[in-house]
């Protein structure tokens, strides 16, 4: 369970160029849920996933993952409850580092990293058995440098380490925008697969509006720092390319006509 | 020629220190010239007062941890930039070495040290004194190697490679710099007790210049040596320790000035670092770039939060033109 409430996030504050990036957001999402994330431009999706990771701490508002407040711990104290995958194929694993080394850096995910072997016997068996599940052929490779891996590789990867240590929430980030319609589709694939096998609660920013309503069991989109349209079950599964768009046509045209009757 | 491999496979115990921040962290730290000098330092007045020589051997290391804790520390929590904070550490240690010895010299001609039994079996400047050296410096090599592939040790180099990667598997960045830092200028201030026991002194000058005699290793052995993975590398950086000592060698028996090392110290990194992108170069020698492609580091801006391309925007455009 993840909860969110009245989290107001603003950058450049005080300046001409302040930016209410998130206004009073509250959202509450389910154990296991699936929720797809889209919206315009500057809308806070982004800003609205690197709240939940840590990365920014935000001006008010409160954090709550299975009841505890997070709100002021920081990313990588959070992190042995969050799993993230980000847009940049190169972010999420160490290049120099081999397969099996990156994996386990991941299967060491809120646990004391002491001076016990990194790679043992046991551990890289297991890694070889969860790589097999990506179908990549990676399980044969465990001492390639991840450096020398294709984007779609090494997103696969990525996704692989953020879901099978088993964090309680996914956090993606624009994971398949910087790989070509082939791979994109082998990581949306990949990552149905892997969400629906450990199942954490899951949030996924897309600017693929088919991407979102394919995936996931919860679709929101954001607009100017705010939840304007929040869908799920029947609805969710009902709704097209063509509602999204006049759904934020909708938006769009109730603001300009406030600033028509401001004016 | 004995005597420069004698000093290479010393010196190799400080190169691999700087392998560990400079290669490892990604992290040029010149607290080095201080640390170096106050682990030489702090061996020298407790052997002085007859303290055990291996004792007075491990407080070197102990004294150069603290100068990488203190560097360590104004850079993550600080927030200073990791050259200055080195620089800094530099800087502060130069007095505190002084007030170390008490002076700017500590003689250690009839004090007993790690090297007496060496020097009284009259082993020392031969090849069997190599040989003894040379294992120290694969005993720490192996130290090396064997901890850069722990949890503990992944979690450092996950550190230099990707910091957004390390803390979002739950690696606290700031803390692996720290004892990164810690363990790298131990080795440095090991190095300098042991090479004060070797020359017989310990004086304020001896680690001046020191971080360039340690880059060199670390570049000009990994050009040539390779760097394929930890092992390989970890192993370069001591060969390449020997050949810096054997070319300063080669510059004195050709007549050059001992107060010259120090340019050609400087001119043999800038070769080492400028060669490697010259294409001609990689294309005829296939020599390796002195700079590993590193991921994407630092943590992400605001501006990247808001400032991507949008699928919405542009299909709503598209649809009311």
């Amino acid at each position: 369970m993840l909860t969110l409430s009245k989290i107001s996030q603003s950058f450049y504050r005080g300046t001409v160029n302040e930016k209410h990036a998130l206004r009073k957001v509250s959202i509450e999402i389910a154990e296991g849920e699936f929720v797809t994330v889209i919206g315009s431009n500057g809308a806070g999706k982004s800003t609205l996933l690197n709240v939940v990771a840590g990365k920014l701490h935000p001006d008010s508002g409160t954090v709550t993952i299975e009841g505890h407040d997070v709100t002021r711990l920081s990313d990588h104290d959070r992190a042995s409850m969050i799993g993230r995958v980000f847009q940049d194929p190169r972010a999420g694993t160490a290049p120099e580092l081999t397969i099996e080394e990156n994996l386990a850096i991941a299967y060491t995910r809120g646990k004391a990293r002491g001076l016990r072997r990194g790679v043992t016997k046991h551990r890289r068996d297991l890694f070889a058995s969860e790589l097999a599940t990506l179908e990549q052929g990676l399980e044969s490779r465990l001492k390639t440098r991840v450096a020398t891996l294709s984007g779609g590789q090494r997103q696969a990867l990525s996704l692989l380490m953020a879901t099978f240590s088993q964090p309680k929430i996914l956090l993606l980030d624009e994971h398949t925008a910087a790989l070509d319609p082939q791979r994109a589709a082998l990581v949306v694939r990949l990552t149905r697969e892997l969400v629906e096998r450990h199942r954490p609660t899951t949030l996924m920013v897309t600017h693929n509006m088919e991407q979102a309503l394919e995936l996931g069991d919860r679709l929101i989109m954001m607009h100017d720092g705010e939840i304007v349209v929040d869908v799920s079950g029947e609805r969710k599964a009902r709704a097209t390319v063509a509602d999204l768009l006049s759904a934020f046509e909708e938006v769009r045209g109730a603001e300009l006509s406030d600033r028509t009757l401001l004016g | 020629m004995i005597v420069a491999t004698e000093l290479g496979l010393l010196y190799a115990v400080m190169a691999l220190g700087v392998y560990l921040t400079f290669r490892i962290l990604d992290f040029p730290d010149l607290t080095v010239d201080g640390s170096f000098t106050s682990g030489g330092a702090t061996a020298a007045v407790l052997l002085v007062n007859n303290v055990n020589p291996f004792l007075a051997t491990a407080a070197g290391f102990g004294v150069g941890c603290i100068a990488g804790v203190i560097t360590g520390i104004l850079h993550t929590k600080g927030h200073i930039n990791g050259l200055l904070a080195g620089i800094l550490t530099q800087i502060g240690l130069y007095s505190i070495n002084l007030r170390i010895m008490g002076g700017a010299n500590v003689p250690l001609l009839r004090t007993s040290t790690l090297m007496t039994p060496l020097r009284e079996a009259k082993l020392l400047g031969t090849w069997s004194s190599a040989a003894i050296f040379g294992a120290v410096a694969l005993a720490v090599l192996a130290l090396i190697v064997w901890f850069l592939h722990t949890d503990l040790g992944l979690a450092m180099q996950a550190t230099g490679e990707n910091e957004v990667m390390a803390r979002s598997f739950g690696i606290s960045t700031d803390r692996q710099k720290i004892l990164g830092l810690a363990l790298s200028n131990g080795l440095v201030g090991l190095a300098g007790a042991l090479v004060s026991q070797y020359q017989g002194f310990a004086d304020i000058s001896m680690g001046i210049g020191l971080i360039v005699a340690g880059l060199a290793s670390v570049i000009i052995g990994q050009a040539i040596f390779g760097s394929r993975n930890i092992l390989n590398a970890a192993v370069a950086v001591a060969l390449g320790s020997v050949l810096y000592r054997l070319a300063i060698q080669v510059a004195m028996d050709v007549g050059l000035d001992p107060n010259d090392m120090k340019l050609m110290s400087a001119l043999l990194v800038v070769l080492a670092l400028v060669l490697p992108q010259w294409s001609v170069v990689r294309r005829i020698s296939g020599l390796r770039a002195a700079y590993r492609g590193a991921g994407p580091q630092g943590a992400l801006t605001a501006d990247e939060y808001i400032d991507d391309v949008d699928d919405l925007e542009i299909a709503a455009k598209a649809k009311g033109e």
